[in-house]
């Protein structure tokens, strides 16, 4: 028992700040104290009514929306039957705007994740061919940087327009919100490769196509998943406006119609639930981070 | 002896930085190459050390005369000439061993010939032990005997060294010298080595070159052999505090400084 405490209070080596580093320390049990913070004064405010639900829904509404809208008694009970301690189903499953939850969040993640694959796979590409040729980079340049900084809700009826209010526009609007980020990481990553690399692989026999593989992707690679870090992010970011035109489900969709009845409790389910799924994904893109570049930051 | 590269009056110049004009990297260079000879080039910095260099390398061409590979002209870098740099030339994607064989694997050597050559060179660094080590976690000296490791693995019939211990820490140096004679002395390449250090020139050289800038050309040489004297006697402090040594060391010191000085 004492050494697992002792194990606890032992700081490795790297963990001792440097003196006069800035932000030094962990901020972790700080966070949390935050976090305790919000959903206290939360649950206080609306436990001793000071706002009006219509406003401020409680906690408790919040999951039992969760519940209504996820069927947990539903699936629930499926289970039990298909174990054999409950004879049949007699909870109803309404789910809201006609899917359950898990048919909207399925929706979303198709949306989001169908475009943010397009993008990396155009992007990385011309990121790099950017990074590596005056001519791509003349003729990439221009357009992405017109583009890049114009918010998706400008262009979005030009899409509606293009594409019409099917999937492809949808899809071709979150495409564009994470190609620009790949790119410019892509790009900016191929910079990141020494000249003294790139002269050791040629004075070591290597073609210009071996210093592209072997040295130039790998040297680009960190900043290529920071820019994918990045690009979903926007991916989240522009999902509701593309919900916004005729989609049947998805997250965006249900929060856009809780609102027009004005089911707060359920805006704010929405927004729990894309901030959740978008904050597993980076922390497993950082893990994939760590895998695939542990030498990031340490050359 | 026939030389194994030679440079035959080679110049380079670059434009000047204010745009007017050229610079004078380097004038009318002639030097040879030969077997077994350990050249080490010094000056001040700005005399064309490491222009010279990078001619030979072929990451430069010169703006007129050539180098020549036992008598053919060298038109790029090739696998002939290999070069360990001072510092960022290592592949921290890759392992130690891995690195040694990067040249290997670029030639579409198999996997295991490849690992077998790099193993030898790697003994012959004394990095054995550190085989599956990352990069990122050597000292500055370990990750500079990979790049030796990694240089001799390609064979190559030339060294070249562009400060290759002009980053390491006093103690660090002084060990890397004796380890690269001791490479040298096993392998007999043809090495051409560049630095800053007076005491590491004499100490390490065949033959030594004194270059001096504005042209960058080569104004002194000197055949020497204190390296004989540290491999009979093994004890590098000795040679480096010899009265002969000091006396020429002071000499090719109020050489550079003279130039300096005449500015």
């Amino acid at each position: 028992m004492a050494a697992i405490l002792d194990a606890f209070r032992r700081r490795s080596p790297q963990a001792v700040d440097q003196f006069g580093a800035p932000g030094r320390g962990k901020s972790t049990a700080i966070s949390a104290v935050t976090i305790a913070i919000i959903l206290g004064g939360w649950w206080i405010v609306t436990q001793l009514e000071l706002i009006r639900p219509l406003f401020l829904p409680s906690p408790e509404m919040v999951i039992a929306k969760f519940n209504k809208i996820a069927c947990t008694e539903f699936y629930f009970e499926k289970l039990l039957t298909a174990i054999g301690i409950m004879d049949e189903v007699s909870a109803v499953c309404h789910g809201f705007s006609e899917h359950t939850l898990h048919e909207h969040i399925l929706w979303s993640l198709y949306r989001v994740f169908g475009s943010f694959f397009l993008a990396v796979v155009t992007a990385v590409p011309i990121g790099i061919a950017m990074g590596m040729s005056r001519l791509a980079r003349g003729v990439f340049d221009p357009p992405i940087e017109f583009y890049r900084p114009i918010p998706p809700l400008a262009y979005l009826p030009l899409t509606i327009i293009w594409f019409g209010i099917g999937e492809s526009g949808k899809l071709f609007l979150i495409f564009l919100a994470c190609f620009a980020p790949v790119a410019i990481n892509a790009r900016a990553g191929v910079r990141s490769v020494s000249i003294e690399q790139i002269h050791a692989a040629y004075s070591m026999g290597a073609t210009r196509n071996q210093v592209l593989r072997h040295v130039v992707i790998k040297a680009a690679l960190p900043e290529i998943l920071t820019g994918m870090r990045v690009a979903i992010a926007f991916g989240w970011t522009t999902l509701v406006a593309a919900e916004m035109v005729a989609a049947k489900a998805g997250i965006g969709v249900m929060v856009l119609n809780a609102a027009r009845f004005l089911a707060t409790d359920i805006v704010f389910l929405g927004i729990v639930v894309i901030g959740a799924v978008a904050f597993v994904f980076d922390l497993i893109m950082r893990k994939i981070e760590r895998t695939l570049v542990p030498w990031k930051g340490k050359v | 002896m026939n030389a194994i590269i030679s440079l035959d009056h080679v110049g380079m110049e670059f434009p000047a930085v204010d745009g007017v004009g050229t610079v004078m990297a380097l004038e009318d260079v002639n030097l040879d190459f030969r077997e077994n000879e350990f050249v080490v080039a010094l000056g001040a910095s700005g005399c064309g050390k490491t222009t010279l260099l990078n001619v030979i390398a072929g990451f430069l061409s010169p703006t007129s005369g050539q180098v020549l590979h036992k008598g053919m002209p060298v038109g790029g870098p090739g696998r002939d000439r290999g070069v360990v740099f001072q510092k960022h030339a290592l592949l921290p994607w890759l392992d130690v061993v891995e690195n040694t064989e990067f040249g290997l694997k670029l030639q579409g050597v198999a996997a295991r010939d490849r690992r077998t050559r790099a193993r030898e060179n790697l003994a012959l660094v004394g990095l054995s032990e550190f085989e599956r080590y990352p990069i990122y976690q050597l000292s500055g000296g370990m990750q500079q005997r990979v790049g030796l490791a990694r240089a001799l693995t390609c064979d190559p019939d030339m060294l070249l060294m562009d400060e290759p211990l002009g980053a390491l820490d006093a103690f660090t140096r002084e060990n890397m010298q004796e380890l690269i004679l001791d490479v040298w002395r096993k392998t007999r390449k043809v090495v051409f080595f560049i630095t800053h250090s007076v005491e590491e020139a004499l100490f390490m050289a065949t033959r030594l070159i004194v270059m001096s800038p504005r042209p960058g050309r080569i104004t002194h040489q000197y055949d020497l052999e204190f390296y004989e004297r540290y491999f009979e006697s093994g004890d590098a402090r000795t040679v480096k505090s010899s009265s002969d040594f000091i006396r020429i060391r002071e000499e090719v010191l109020s050489i550079i400084y003279g130039e300096e000085v005449g500015e």
